[in-house]
């Protein structure tokens, strides 16, 4: 078990002739993943490795009956193939790309709602459940099958974690990147819920950031929806105001979003928050050993 | 992004919405000039990227021609925030019966833009909101179809209760609406936005600041921007694929990924360090990344040692460590370096370092360690 995806995912990738879309291509059907098809308009007929091309979604799930697709295309473009991914019908659309104008975001989002879609990212990392599927850009030799459920803002500091997690033997059901940007998918309370009704998953671990009150929102979610530990972990605590590091959505503005309120409210409801990184696999194991 | 006040004021006239007579001077003597075109009394105001211009001085009002000029003499020149002011903006004062506040921006939690008035303008919204939260209304747009004159209408009579009134306010506010939507902005606001003795409403105060993702559409926007220094080198580094910020420390870090350059500089500080910057260079593995990367920290002359901090995932650590030592033989580096690799081809990468004699660590809590022990 997992959450969101298992073996039997079917995925295209949009954006499959580019640079980044053709090299993960390949890299995800060589962990295992089924990429049945890839969507490039005009490209209709030729093939990425073994992957086969189709000029529209529509035609793609008619030929290869896929149910997730993954997006690499350029900014510009990418609100579009998620709109074209979700009027297809694919109930998991997972966006890579990064630099979507917000407010392309805040229109996308009913129509996800309205269409039952659920959307990873954009800006984000794409998500791995260890030795089943692959669907994104994480380095998948890092990730051990285990009972760690994560879900992160970043990517390299994601992937720092679980390197250290699975150094020391801690495995994970499914690792989620939800993205830098402002407005985004799904988030932590969604995810959350998820793994707590996950039978495979039996401890959870938070990645967040400075901005937005996102990780707050979860601290008011915890207590009485989650009862599995959650071990959290806050990065810039040492990031001056008004600046954006590096993720659009990274920025304590107006005084609002700084890591201390996160990691106070997180405190409050019972969530065991990291001084730094390499803190979390000791404290998980001490959690999963209580439990 | 953000823009001056007469910008944006010159953004929301161009919807419709009644901003007061001004004009934008560079000298005292402009100013002069500008304030007998206008009439007194005038209102100077600093334009500068920085708020709180009242507080520092940088607003001043004048009765007659000296008082301009000196006035503008006095803004002028002045520093506020770090900045130094370079213009003015001259404002024909208006007889104020009363303030408010009325602005759009994005509401991160909701994931939708908020509209907010509150009959207590002039002030901070944030303060205000510290203050007197009830007295600040809110109303989420529907992005299917936009601020209609319903929801504006709705607001307004939380503003007013003379129709009349409430008709100009919900016309300021759905001219603002297009005005934020059309441009791609992440805030816009009238603060305060002024009832006058002649029962007319205008735009005392203007602010925009604009989503960096959407400015490859707003041209006309992105040709408005106005760098500060700081700002100059965080875009030149954005044009190599760096995304750089500096800040005041002396331990000079170079990351893959933003959340772990966040993470290695709250490290470093957990330590008793000081990081001299946020440098992400990335997620590709091409070597004159880390050339570029290496350059910008060495400008920075308050770097005492360099920390380098790599995972690498996509990115492969030899490649890094061939730009690094790529990076060592263009430039001249006098300082110590402390390198971390970990993840894809380490081994490689690491090798590659020991041949050339530079110093490796293993994780990142022993190079901010060994980094701070340097300095």
């Amino acid at each position: 078990m997992s959450i969101l995806i298992d073996r039997n995912t079917r995925l295209i990738v949009q954006g499959i002739t580019g640079r980044d879309g053709n090299f993960h291509a390949q890299r995800m059907k060589e962990f295992g993943t089924k990429v049945v098809g890839g969507v490039s308009p005009g490209k209709k007929g030729q093939a990425v490795g073994d992957i086969p091309v189709f000029n529209t979604v529509k035609e793609a799930i008619a030929k290869t009956d896929a149910n997730a697709s993954i997006i690499f295309v350029p900014a510009s473009g990418a609100v579009d193939a998620i709109y074209e991914a979700a009027e297809a019908g694919i109930k998991l659309i997972i966006t890579i790309t990064e630099g979507i104008p917000t407010l392309d975001m805040i229109k996308v989002k009913p129509f996800l709602e309205k269409k039952g879609a659920h959307l990873i990212g954009p800006n984000c990392p794409g998500l791995i459940s260890p030795e089943e599927i692959l669907i994104g850009i994480m380095p998948a030799k890092i990730f051990l099958k285990g009972n760690v459920g994560l879900i992160s803002r970043s990517g390299t500091l994601t992937y720092e974690v679980v390197n250290q997690l699975t150094l020391h033997g801690i495995g994970q059901s499914t690792c989620i990147g939800i993205g830098g940007d402002p407005v985004a998918g799904l988030y932590y309370c969604d995810l959350l819920e998820m793994f707590e009704n996950d039978p495979e998953t039996e401890a959870i671990v938070m990645i967040g950031e400075i901005g937005g009150e996102r990780e707050e929102k979860a601290a008011e979610y915890i207590p009485g929806h989650i009862t599995k530990p959650i071990v959290a972990f806050i990065a810039g605590q040492s990031a001056p105001p008004d600046k954006r590091m590096g993720h659009a959505g990274a920025i304590i503005s107006s005084g609002s979003g700084t890591a201390k309120e996160k990691i106070n409210a997180l405190k409050k409801a019972g969530v065991k928050v990291a001084g730094k990184p390499s803190d979390i696999p000791i404290m998980i194991e001490n959690c999963l050993k209580k439990g | 992004m953000k823009i001056h006040e007469y910008q944006a004021k010159e953004l929301m006239a161009r919807e419709g919405i009644p901003i007061p007579a001004e004009r934008l001077c560079f000298t005292p003597d402009e100013v002069r000039k500008a304030a007998f075109e206008l009439g007194f009394p005038i209102v100077v105001k600093a334009q500068v990227h920085a708020g709180g211009r009242g507080k520092a001085g940088g607003v001043k009002l004048a009765r007659n021609g000296k008082e301009a000029k000196s006035a503008g003499g006095q803004i002028l020149g002045m520093t506020i925030k770090d900045l130094i002011v370079k213009k003015v903006l001259v404002t024909k004062a208006m007889n104020i019966i009363k303030e408010f506040y009325v602005g759009l921006t994005i509401d991160r939690n909701k994931q939708q833009v908020v509209l907010m008035v509150s009959p207590e303008g002039g002030v901070e919204i944030e303060e205000a909101a510290k203050i007197h939260p009830d007295l600040i209304h809110k109303f989420y747009i529907d992005p299917d179809i936009g601020l209609r004159e319903f929801q504006a209408r709705e607001a307004a009579f939380k503003l007013f209760e003379d129709i009349d009134l409430v008709r100009k306010t919900t016309r300021i506010l759905v001219n603002l609406y297009h005005c934020f939507i059309n441009r791609d902005a992440s805030l816009a606001e009238i603060n305060p936005l002024v009832l006058t003795k002649e029962n007319d409403l205008v735009v005392l105060d203007g602010k925009m600041n604009f989503d960096d993702n959407a400015l490859f559409r707003q041209k006309e926007i992105e040709d408005l921007r106005e760098a500060s220094k700081d700002e100059i080198k965080e875009i030149e580094a954005k044009n190599r694929g760096l995304t750089y910020i500096r800040l005041n420390g002396n331990i000079g870090c170079m990351v893959n990924g933003a959340g772990l350059a966040m993470a290695t500089m709250d490290l470093i500080k957990l330590y008793g360090g000081e990081p001299a910057n946020f440098l992400d260079i990335g997620g590709s593995s091409n070597p004159q990344k880390v050339v570029d990367a290496m350059q910008l920290l060495i400008e920075d002359k308050n770097v005492k040692v360099v920390m380098i901090n790599i995972f690498g995932g996509i990115t492969r650590c030899d490649d890094v460590a061939l730009g690094l030592i790529e990076a060592l033989e263009q430039i001249e580096v006098k300082l110590p370096v402390i390198v971390r690799l970990s993840g894809t081809n380490s081994h490689e990468g690491l090798e590659i370092l020991k041949h050339a004699n530079i110093v490796t660590v293993e994780t990142m809590a022993e190079a901010a360690q060994k980094a701070i022990s340097l300095i």
